[in-house]
């Protein structure tokens, strides 16, 4: 069944003791995993909606990824540590624990054959991991400044990278040999006054067929420090590096802190700043929304269910919500 | 009639006396000569003049991320905490290089001032008083400068070193006036107006200043005033500031320093802080900018941080290696901290009343930890301190008599409020 943006409303919200940071679904759609402000995880059943916290980071987690059998889920945090865990059991405690960066990792994305990890985050460099055995594989060094953001390209072949300053460098996967760079020096600013850069490459997405590369953030930083700026989408084309639209949401404020091609082409995003929280929906051939839908709290990250319908999206206001890009039940 | 402006306390005097008498037995004139390039007796002679460094962390530096980080409770944010050099002290993680360094300083936790404004609550931190309408009190620089500055020294008493452009002299002496507010040295640029314009030779300069010494010394013989001395001294200290336009030029410290400081404005600012008292400069005061972070408040905290400690570990490890940290007292204020609620934004907003200040040198406790806050940081539980009390501190950690007063124009004007004392446990 396609999505239908149009649809789009709240099925379900479900709350916790702290607000909510990173989520990502397992990818038998069972169960959703979601960081807290408290340093814990929590799994939902997706079928309950009842959580259950997983307590073994020492800070916050951003970053979740998946063996290709579900059986195991793979945690990154600003303590700098990759932890597995069981996806499923009553009481999971961790697997392996490995000390992955200096500093936070900020993004962590699963290859898609299912057999590496990559990691980024404030050390400056991306990391490859093996999945199985949490063995490291290669470092790209090379970054100037904070990795925000990781992704593969769905060939298995490049990774893509993105942060502070607003390059995106695109990598060999299996020389480590920088490609080239992507420039998306939109996404970031640098406010003398305030004497802070600002910004970077929050959001990375590519999409099926590999014909079309996105990266979201923020601009029109015009204070930093008191959360005044626009969300902002650079839609390229994957093998000219052309850009195609400077996607934008008129009159939202905030950032894009994620996005994902629907299986039409559809660009989805989660905005979050001043007007609150949205999930916003673009095309490739006009610069504004062609549909949002606002939640009733800002939101912090998103992720689409294996059903292509489900999105799930993380609040400060310490709800997990479950919204349905389909009409409602009869 | 005789002028009889100056300060006239006892602590000015003894202060002066004994720097004077040092001065006598053989020292020199500080101004314009690196103590590191003075004789040993020299340079022991030289310790004895107190010297002050505040670094001013604008906007509001969160305590969270700082001095006392609270890990693993629903306020403590995303940043672990580390152990420092003194056994049982735990600082924010931003701080790696600063840790190492704590038992040079002192950690005061307990901090309620109970004021957000920014503009008020600097007011207070650097005034040791509420903001009225009816009165104006001088800044700590300017108090500094004041009670400890030798009169022979021909260099400004209190320097303030600002991020951004800016320069000129400030407002903020209040009534110990003009001659003890700060010379701002916009982002660590000399003072304005300090380079003689090319045009104008050595003998034109020379002629024309022997011209406007005679024309005022005519003056003065008939209609001398507290005014009049106070323009002389202006144009004397100004053409002292000519001569000595080095003193103000970071790029004479090397480069192997510069890195080490690190390759930014602060870094800069922080090495040129370290040139300034090892001048014989009195009071100088860093300025950090921006920590006011009611959006995303941990990236920020993240990047300024990072600048704050390469820096300050640096300068402060330098005063002690160079022996100067018995003279020479170190203060890390804001006007408030930031609040223990994380907001929608990833940030934090002002909280004045569970915060943080660091103290150390002169006569403050070496790793010493005073007041304490709640598990989550929203209350001070124990030893808690306000504004007035820290400037009492600052004053007794180089040897002044915080109870006393400065007379102006015949009238004793309290050097700090009398309704808040020094914290007597910090003090050594």
């Amino acid at each position: 069944m396609p999505a239908e943006p149009q649809q789009t409303h709240v099925a379900s919200q479900w709350p916790v003791e702290s607000p909510l940071l990173a989520c990502r679904f397992d990818p038998a759609g069972r169960f959703i995993f979601a960081s807290c402000e408290d340093n814990s995880i929590q799994r939902f059943d997706l079928a309950t909606g009842k959580p259950l916290a997983l307590k073994a980071h020492e800070s916050w987690v951003n970053g979740f990824g998946f063996t290709p059998d579900g059986q195991t889920m793979v945690s990154g945090g600003c303590d700098g540590r990759l932890i597995w865990w069981p996806v499923a059991g009553d009481a999971p405690v961790p697997i392996r624990t490995v000390e992955a960066h200096q500093g936070w990792i900020r993004a962590l994305a699963v290859s898609p054959d299912g057999k590496l990890v990559a990691t980024g985050g404030n050390d400056k460099v991306l990391r490859l991991w093996n999945l199985a055995d949490g063995t490291l594989v290669r470092e790209f060094p090379g970054h100037e400044s904070h990795i925000y953001s990781v992704l593969f390209h769905p060939t298995g072949q490049f990774l893509l990278t993105g942060e502070l300053k607003g390059h995106v460098r695109q990598w060999d996967v299996a020389t480590g040999a920088a490609v080239r760079t992507f420039d998306a020096k939109a996404l970031w600013s640098y406010n003398g006054g305030q004497g802070v850069d600002f910004g970077g490459v929050r959001a990375l997405a590519i999409s099926a067929d590999g014909q079309q590369f996105a990266c979201g953030g923020l601009h029109n930083a015009s204070n930093p420090l008191g959360a005044v700026h626009d969300p902002l989408v650079m839609l390229f084309e994957w093998e000219s590096q052309k850009l195609v639209q400077s996607l934008i949401a008129e009159p939202l404020k905030g950032a894009v802190w994620r996005l994902i091609f629907l299986p039409d082409g559809t660009l989805l995003g989660a905005s979050g700043g001043s007007t609150g929280g949205h999930l916003v929906f673009w095309n490739a051939s006009q610069n504004k929304d062609i549909h949002r839908f606002q939640l009733p709290n800002i939101v912090r990250d998103l992720d689409l269910h294996p059903d292509g319908i489900q999105v799930a999206t993380t609040h400060h206001d310490k709800h997990l919500r479950i919204s349905r890009m389909a009409s409602k039940p009869a | 009639m005789r002028c009889n402006y100056a300060c006239q306390s006892s602590e000015h005097l003894l202060a002066r006396r004994n720097f004077l008498g040092q001065l006598a037995a053989g020292a020199g004139a500080l101004g314009g000569v690196s103590l590191l390039a003075r004789p040993a007796a020299s340079a022991e002679l030289a310790k004895q003049q107190k010297r002050i460094l505040v670094f001013n962390m604008h906007g509001g530096l969160s305590q969270l991320e700082s001095w006392d980080p609270k890990p693993a409770t629903n306020t403590g944010g995303p940043f672990r905490a580390i152990p420092s050099s003194v056994p049982g002290l735990h600082v924010s993680e931003l701080l790696p290089n600063t840790a190492k360094l704590m038992h040079h300083l002192a950690v005061i936790r307990g901090v309620n001032t109970a004021e957000d404004d920014h503009g008020k609550g600097a007011y207070m931190m650097l005034t040791g008083r509420r903001q009225t309408p009816a009165s104006d009190y001088p800044q700590l620089g300017a108090v500094m400068a004041k009670a400890l500055t030798p009169e022979t020294s021909t260099l400004p008493g209190h320097i303030v070193i600002t991020p951004g452009g800016g320069g000129g002299r400030s407002n903020d002496a209040a009534y110990l006036g003009p001659k003890y507010a700060s010379v701002v040295l916009g982002n660590g640029n000399p003072p304005q107006n300090t380079a003689r314009p090319g045009d104008v030779t050595d003998a034109v300069d020379a002629a024309r200043n022997q011209f406007r010494k005679m024309a005022d010394d005519k003056f003065l013989s008939r209609r001398r005033t507290a005014k009049t001395d106070l323009y002389t001294y202006s144009y004397e200290q100004a053409q002292q500031l000519m001569l000595q336009r080095d003193v103000f030029d970071v790029s004479k410290e090397s480069e192997k320093d510069a890195e080490r400081y690190g390759k930014h404005d602060l870094g800069r600012h922080c090495l040129l802080a370290r040139r300034l008292l090892e001048q014989g400069i009195t009071f100088v005061q860093v300025s950090h900018s921006n920590y006011d972070t009611h959006n995303e408040n941990f990236n920020f905290h993240l990047e300024q941080m990072a600048e704050f400690d390469q820096s300050f570990a640096a300068i402060v490890g330098d005063i002690a290696d160079r022996g100067m940290l018995d003279s020479t007292l170190i203060v890390v204020l804001s006007e408030f901290g930031r609040t223990p609620n994380i907001n929608l934004y990833y940030g934090r907003d002002h909280w004045s009343r569970a915060w943080s200040v660091v103290a150390g040198g002169a006569g403050i406790q070496r790793g010493a930890v005073y007041g304490k806050t709640n598990d989550n940081g929203t209350e001070v539980t124990d030893g808690q301190v306000n504004c007035g009390d820290l400037f009492h501190t600052y004053l007794r950690a180089v040897g002044l008599d915080s109870s006393g007063s400065f007379d102006i124009g015949g009238r004793p004007m309290l050097m700090a409020d009398p309704a808040t004392a020094p914290i007597r446990a910090i003090l050594s």
